[in-house]
């Protein structure tokens, strides 16, 4: 086509003069010399995922010498989904992207706009909670990219051998130990950080498994409006992060801790229990690695312990948008199908950082993981585990953090904040077109 | 005489303190960040590090991501110099004529203007247009749209100040027989210079500091633009401090060079015709 | 000295009828059409066009016609009357501070004052810093525990406030920080509006004996008026539309304590609700539209009467 001539002629002069040509070229994946392929591949812009894809796109050329793959970044978070909606409404994407899975994914309209890949070979190797969360009814849309992660109490060892502690299974007895450990004085119960903001999310977003175990059509009916955060279950995520901070079990100055103070706090024993996300494991390993023997994980109690699951966020994807035609969408499969080989799989475990298991049968966790993965492997190892509300429902409120600050730090009541939110969600129901909204 | 030139020192070495605490200290701050082990950076105190990393820091926040810092600092430059000259001389032209031409647009004219400062831009119907005249994602068009953004804004400095000068010094200059380009260029614009300055150095910082202009019409990795190289040190999860405030260290040594240069410029035009006392 | 501005002013009066005709074709209308063209296609066009979508339901893939609902739920967001009492707090409240402390320090540095440059390029910095480094910066510097700010005033013996976590104090803690960063250019307006004035009417006034302060109420005051002006337009739309700093800071918390109308637009936008935020935006401009025209035209008009 003549965009393609354009392009090779725009390498020929200044990059610069090809501005028409360019601008075209660029949805096709660009030109290029002789029989080379050429793909671009979008990542979010820290250092752990631009560590890993480059060290993807190294082991895939090595064995593809026919592909050659450009690494391109943007910012990830709200910023970053904002973006990724332009680009695949102007028709700019390239050809191959990571991103989130669950409800993020599908705000992008994967039936609309990505490439179907459900036959693709790699995709009967996916466990079904993952298939779930990159498809919808039409196609399979994505090839998952790290391991699965824990939202659940991380707790100092130490401080739990030290006072004879047990990791607790029910509430009662979660708030027994914070009594415990606060009454020692030697270290703060449970650390918040309000300073990032979404970090206090974590005692609703955390307990989701537990209320799935009382209710196990609550997501679904959820997603129809037929459940609501101000009624229990639910509600209790946001009743147990008032409770625990009426009982003065906060760091003092919980308003306005970062989440690195809290990964300090945790690893060096200031605090006892964090309730975070495990993918920090990573994190305490570059920042604190005499202590990552310290650290452990359990999941957040439910009042009664025979309800108490760990709630599980499976990894990020990488997705082709249907604007990769021909030679491009042949190689940006070829990428996707690498990420499951033992040298994806490799790249996974050794720059990831793994915090939870696979969701493939094609990766393996290393012998000597950490006890941040090994106690959260156990709960799949016993199957006391669910995925988390965002992988289950569409629906996800904008203002959730900023309510939770507000219940966890006493300006607003738990049944206020879950009231709030539940008025929040409805905006996002519509904008997504659901039925019964 | 001498205790007024006391007194004008002593009044400077105060104003010198209360700049240092209220001015200073955040720079210092940014500064030993930067130079910090990535550890120590995470404590976010002032304090000084217990051993000196800044040429490590340097070193690899230059090197991340195949030297993109470098990078951007070119791309920056360019859409910086261009951008402002561009804007610079089109607002020049329009601010001149508003204040001078008493017509029945004007008011329709100066709502425009302010419009212009108060209507964001709108993101995605901007990519449309531009993916219609073939200049999305280049640098003309970034530069195009960096100029029209910062229109307004630099119509409103300039209409204020053409007021300054006298009408007529126009006057001279036509009856010496100058037609309206001349008179412009080579009469009016040279005594805008103070308000030049002002509107070079404002627009310069806020092009070469724009984020969000970049990030949406200007995509693509060899594009990059120094204010997106903060994100590479920046995440949900994991920040790298003493690399992330390096970065903003060296991103914000160019607009400081070029503010000390301008400085000296603002104080020329002064001593060259007004205030002294 | 005063006699000496009338007179000025006078002579203009009488001189521009008679003035007027002859010139006019010395300003020719065609120095619009550059910057015009770039303002049409680039801001105008798209802007009318994403008027349409705040009439929409629109994911940026679909759209979908609803009428005026984005308004109606606009109008109907919990915090919009927080968020509308703190957009005026903070609008003028910054403004009004970066008018007076401006002026004050434009007086103060064309002074004759040792280190003067060096004053200048310092008070000037904190415009060269973006708004993310800025905010990250005081983020640490106004932490109650350990944060520069509360140490240095524990050390005088002052138990410093929570500044960005107490919800009556973050709004002017963000307040604060955004004077600080945007005086530079309020500052460096004035210098250049007051090296402007003409020499020969302070040179008067000293000869009329006038002291400092009447120079200053009489002949800088009035004679930096266009600087005024600009200053206090560009602020004021500045203080009422902002929101990156306060997001870089307190992200409109704890809570939504701090939240600004600009604030709860962006965060509509970045939820994905495009129609929702563009008609957010329809609103507000119609807000500060009502606010600010009606004093540039106040000003405009104080310009011709003189």
């Amino acid at each position: 086509m003549s965009m393609r001539q354009g392009a090779r002629k725009g390498s020929v002069v200044l990059g610069t003069a090809a501005l028409v040509a360019a601008m075209a070229a660029c949805s096709s994946g660009g030109g290029g010399d002789g029989d080379q392929i050429e793909i671009t591949f979008l990542t979010q812009s820290d250092t752990d995922n631009v560590a890993a894809a480059e060290a993807l796109i190294e082991a895939f050329e090595a064995e593809n010498t026919d592909v050659s793959v450009t690494l391109e970044t943007q910012p990830g978070g709200t910023e970053g989904d904002n973006l990724m909606k332009t680009k695949l409404a102007t028709g700019e994407m390239p050809d191959v992207f990571h991103y989130n899975s669950g409800s993020l994914l599908q705000a992008l309209n994967p039936d609309q706009n990505l490439v179907d890949l459900s036959d693709q070979e790699w995709a009967d190797t996916l466990i079904e909670d993952m298939a779930n969360v990159v498809s919808t009814d039409n196609g399979l849309y994505g090839v998952p990219w790290g391991s699965t992660q824990a939202g659940a109490v991380m707790y100092n060892k130490p401080i739990y051998e030290e006072l004879g502690l047990e990791v607790p299974t029910d509430w009662a007895g979660f708030m027994a130990n914070n009594e415990a450990i606060l009454a020692a004085g030697t270290a703060v119960p449970i650390i918040q950080t309000y300073g990032d903001t979404w970090t206090s999310q974590l005692f609703v977003l955390g307990d989701f498994a537990n209320v799935t175990a009382q209710d196990p059509d609550w997501a679904a009916e959820y997603t129809a409006h037929n459940r609501f955060y101000a009624d229990d279950p639910a509600l209790q995520g946001f009743e147990n992060q008032q409770a625990a901070y009426e009982a003065g079990f906060f760091n003092e100055d919980f308003a306005s801790a970062l989440f690195d103070d809290g990964l300090r706090m945790l690893a060096t024993g200031e605090g006892a229990h964090y309730p975070m996300l495990t993918g920090a494991g990573a994190n305490i390993s570059l920042n604190y690695p005499d202590n990552v023997e310290d650290v452990g994980v359990f999941a957040l109690p439910a009042q009664d312990a025979a309800d108490t699951r760990l709630t599980v966020w499976l990894p990020n994807a990488m997705y082709i948008p249907n604007t990769t035609e021909g030679d491009q969408l042949e190689a940006a499969q070829r990428f996707l199908a690498f990420t499951q080989s033992e040298e994806g799989c490799r790249v996974q475990t050794e720059i990831l950082t793994p915090s939870g298991p696979f969701t493939t049968d094609a990766c393996e966790l290393p012998e000597d993981a950490a006890p941040t993965l090994t106690d959260v492997q156990a709960y799949f190892e016993a199957g006391t585990t669910f995925p988390a509300l965002e992988f289950l429902s569409p629906i996800k409120g904008p203002n959730l953090e900023q309510i939770t600050v507000e219940v966890g730090s006493g300006i607003r009541p738990a049944a206020d904040g879950a009231a709030l939110y539940d008025e929040d969600v409805e905006k996002q129901a519509q904008q997504l077109g659901l039925e019964g909204w | 005489m001498k205790t007024k030139a006391l007194r004008r020192n002593l009044t400077g070495g105060v104003a010198v303190l209360i700049s240092v605490v209220v001015f200073l200290v955040p720079f210092a701050f940014i500064f030993l960040t930067a130079a910090k082990s990535a550890q120590e950076a995470s404590a976010l105190d002032v304090s000084l590090p217990t051993e000196w990393f800044l040429w490590q820091n340097l070193v690899e926040v230059m090197q991340t991501r195949d030297y993109m810092l470098v990078r951007a600092f070119v791309n920056s430059t360019v859409l910086t110099v261009v951008s402002v000259t561009l804007m610079v001389v089109m607002a020049a032209m329009v601010g001149y004529v508003l204040q001078r031409r008493a017509s029945r647009w004007n008011p329709l004219v100066n709502f425009l203007v302010l419009a212009g400062l108060i209507v964001p831009p709108a993101v995605v119907p901007t990519i449309w247009v531009l993916q219609t005249i073939g200049l999305f994602k280049t640098m003309p068009g970034m530069i195009f749209i960096e100029a029209t953004f910062g229109l307004s804004f630099c119509i409103l400095l300039f209409r204020a100040f053409v007021s300054t000068i006298p009408k007529e010094l126009d006057e001279a200059a036509i009856i010496d027989g100058a037609g309206p380009v001349r008179l412009f260029f080579q009469v009016v614009l040279p005594l805008l210079r103070p308000v030049m300055v002002t509107v070079v150095v404002v627009q310069a910082v806020n092009v070469f500091n724009d984020f969000t202009g970049p990030l949406y019409f200007l995509p693509g990795s060899d594009n990059a633009t120094v204010q997106l190289t903060l994100y590479n040190f920046q995440s949900q999860t994991l920040n790298q401090w003493n690399l992330l405030f390096m970065s903003i260290f060296l991103i914000t040594i160019p607009p400081l060079v070029m503010y000390i240069f301008f400085n000296r410029q603002i104080v020329a035009g002064m001593t060259s015709g007004a205030v002294k006392g | 000295m005063t006699t000496l501005v009338a007179n000025r002013s006078s002579t203009e009066d009488t001189l521009k009828p008679r003035r007027r005709r002859p010139i006019k074709s010395s300003y020719p209308t065609w120095f619009y059409i550059p910057a015009g063209v770039f303002y049409f296609v680039l801001f105008a066009v798209p802007t009318f066009a994403s008027f349409y979508f705040s009439l929409t339901r629109w994911t940026l893939f679909d759209t979908e016609f609803i009428g005026l609902d984005n308004f109606v739920q606009f109008f109907s967001e919990p915090m919009l009357l927080r968020g509308f009492t703190n957009t005026f707090v903070f609008g003028f409240l910054t403004s009004g501070a970066k008018v007076v402390l401006g002026l004050l320090l434009g007086v103060f540095l064309t002074s004759q004052l040792a280190a003067r440059g060096y004053l200048r390029s310092v008070v000037f910095f904190p415009v060269l810093v973006s708004a993310i480094g800025v905010g990250i910066t005081f983020k640490v510097l106004m932490d109650p525990f350990g944060g520069l700010i509360n140490s240095g005033l524990a050390l005088l013996g002052i138990t410093g406030p929570a500044w960005l976590t107490d919800p009556s104090l973050a709004l002017f803690s963000v307040a604060l920080v955004d004077i600080w960063k945007g005086l530079g250019i309020a500052t460096l307006i004035y210098i250049a509006g007051i090296a402007a004035i003409p020499q020969e009417y302070y040179e008067a006034a000293r000869v009329d004996g006038a002291n400092a302060w009447h120079r200053f109420w009489r002949i800088t005051v009035p004679l930096v008026r266009p600087a005024t002006t600009t200053v206090v337009l560009l602020s004021l739309i500045g203080g009422l539309r902002a929101f990156d700093l306060i997001w870089a800071m307190t992200r409109g918390g704890p809570g939504f304590t701090s939240d600004v109308i600009g604030s709860v637009i962006y965060k509509q936008y970045q939820a994905g609700f495009y129609g929702l935020s563009t008609a957010g935006n329809v609103v507000l401009f119609l807000v500060v539209t009502a606010i600010v025209v009606p004093i540039s035209l106040w000003f405009s008009r104080r310009e011709v009467e003189r």
